[in-house]
């Protein structure tokens, strides 16, 4: 490597450091100017509009948000209960169809046609529609060995339905690792299990977190639909103390709640995406 | 005495097109072959038969007098004895330059972990790699990846080691780097079958050469025979044509 100390900017470049600040400096004024121009308008406008004090007591009674904050608290404790259980159970389930799906074992051929039927269906039918069947159906079975506790009914039907979802990320990312690396793999004396699982599989799902993290977020939110069986997390409990009084703060206290959690999860997400990409394309330059 | 490995009448297609047609080839036990020819003309698939990484449609190959294209034969336990380099190095670019190499001595040969360790050292140390042992392959040159991916494969002990024209994804001031190390193990008696491009390199470390064409052996001598004296109007035709683009 060179060395720089000698180095010295000339007076050229000297003069270009003045302007390159001037210039930025001019910009960050109008960024500024402009921005809370338009701010200080679309405020004006609402708080001046007609309708602006119906609306704030009906979405934003700050003393009565105050008071459901507690029950709705509680509510979305479940929801992230729900989701961090549920996504290890999802992982797992998942991972195994993937693998299932990708495998050519020819003792394993009717679970691969079982776990794209599987696939298949619980794509394709609206995940509410497996709440209610699972939440209302099993019980009406009256089976003895079956919980009938909807909480949980309803968490697995979200897993049902999710495991489909991620099983298909997991094995895209399988199929987009190059075959020449199961060459080398299987040249080396490895069988396909182990290449699976010492080549693959650990490159697979460093390609694929990007996209799981963004399903985490659905999950999150999702688990929201299981109120529908009447079990009691952040939606529910708002929806019960605004029947009661007609106001609805109650579910805007709910909607902030789920994007204090779910922005920094999505921005996060962005995050590793960029970084992937990078990282690819730092490869591909080699 | 009984070559190391024995391919007869071999041929091979995808699809309607027939790529390795009625081939024959005996390898002498501490001797490179040299496979020569224009691309497409069935070098790299030969080599890819031979390591069972393709399914062949009619003919034998023979490891050590064992027929290795019998389909009940234990594949795994097989391609562990043919180590096998690729043009694209094909390294595990989630391990380190020390776990590429003891991947296969641990989880295939059932070796220890330090055993691996040892032999993986040594590996890189004769080959002035040690110093690379726990960088990721991004972080190697492209001379340092190949020889690594060799390393390897040595790794495993291989009794035949396949190249796959291991210098042409190679800046021309790299390919020396490893045809040194390919030199090198000729000179410790490996038995190699090497596809290439390096007519040169070819000449020097090979036993016998083959030139292919359209998947079959047009020619197959001495270098001196093959390469600078040819005979064949098409492996003439072919050498010339190397000349031209000042390869040779």
């Amino acid at each position: 490597m060179a060395s720089n100390s000698s180095w010295s900017p000339s007076s050229r470049e000297l003069e270009r450091r003045i302007a390159r600040r001037r210039i930025s400096r001019r910009q960050i004024t109008i960024a500024a100017l402009s921005s809370l121009l338009v701010i200080g308008a679309l405020i004006l406008a609402t708080l001046s509009s007609p309708g602006w004090e119906v609306v704030k007591k009906t979405f934003f009674d700050i003393d009565y948000g105050k008071e459901v904050l507690p029950t709705v608290l509680k509510g979305i404790w479940l929801n992230l209960k729900l989701t961090v259980i549920g996504s290890i159970c999802i992982g797992a389930i998942a991972l195994a169809l993937a693998i299932l799906r990708t495998t050519k074992s020819a003792a394993l051929t009717p679970f691969r046609f079982l776990a794209a039927a599987y696939t298949d269906i619980f794509r394709g039918v609206p995940l509410l529609l497996v709440i209610l069947l699972v939440g209302f159906g099993v019980p009406a079975l009256q089976l003895k060995a079956i919980t009938s506790n909807v909480t949980i009914l309803g968490s697995i039907a979200v897993i049902l339905t999710y495991s489909a979802y991620v099983s298909e990320v997991i094995r895209s990312g399988i199929l987009s690792i190059h075959p020449s690396q199961k060459s080398a793999a299987r040249s080396l004396g490895l069988s396909s299990a182990q290449t699976m699982r010492y080549v693959v599989l650990p490159q697979a799902l460093r390609r694929v977190i990007p996209p799981l993290l963004n399903d985490f977020v659905s999950l999150l939110k999702d688990t929201g639909l299981v109120s529908i069986l009447g079990v009691i997390d952040a939606i529910r409990a708002a929806q019960i103390n605004s029947s009661r009084t007609f106001n609805y703060t109650p579910y805007v206290v709910a909607a902030i709640l789920f994007l204090l959690i779910t922005i920094p999860l999505t921005r996060y997400t962005d995050k590793a995406i960029r970084g992937t990409y990078s990282r690819q394309n730092a490869e591909g330059a080699i | 005495m009984q070559p190391v490995l024995e391919i007869i009448n071999l041929r091979k297609s995808f699809g309607t097109e027939l790529v390795i047609d009625d081939l024959s080839l005996e390898v002498p036990v501490h001797t490179a072959t040299a496979l020569i020819g224009a691309s497409g003309s069935g070098k790299s698939t030969l080599l890819r038969c031979i390591n069972l990484l393709e399914s062949i449609d009619d003919g034998r190959i023979k490891l050590d007098g064992i027929e290795i294209s019998d389909p009940e034969i234990d594949q795994d336990e097989i391609r562990r004895k043919l180590g096998m380099v690729f043009q694209s190095f094909n390294l595990f670019p989630h391990m380190t330059v020390r776990e590429n190499i003891e991947l296969s001595p641990i989880k295939v040969q059932k070796k220890s972990r330090e055993e691996a360790h040892q032999i993986a050292d040594q590996l890189l140390k004769r080959f002035d790699l040690l110093d690379k042992a726990e960088q990721y392959p991004d972080r190697l040159s492209g001379g340092q990846q190949q020889r690594v991916a060799i390393i390897r494969s040595l790794a495993v002990n291989p009794r035949v080691l396949l190249l796959d024209e291991v210098t042409s994804a190679l800046d021309p001031v790299l390919v020396n780097e490893v045809l040194s190390i390919v030199r090198d193990l000729k000179g410790d008696g490996m038995t190699m079958i090497l596809a290439t491009h390096e007519m040169g390199f070819a000449t020097q470390v090979a036993d016998q050469v083959c030139y292919l064409e359209s998947g079959k052996i047009i020619e197959r001598g001495t270098p001196s025979q093959v390469i600078e004296n040819p005979t064949h109007p098409k492996t003439r035709d072919f050498i010339n044509r190397v000349h031209q683009a000042g390869r040779l």
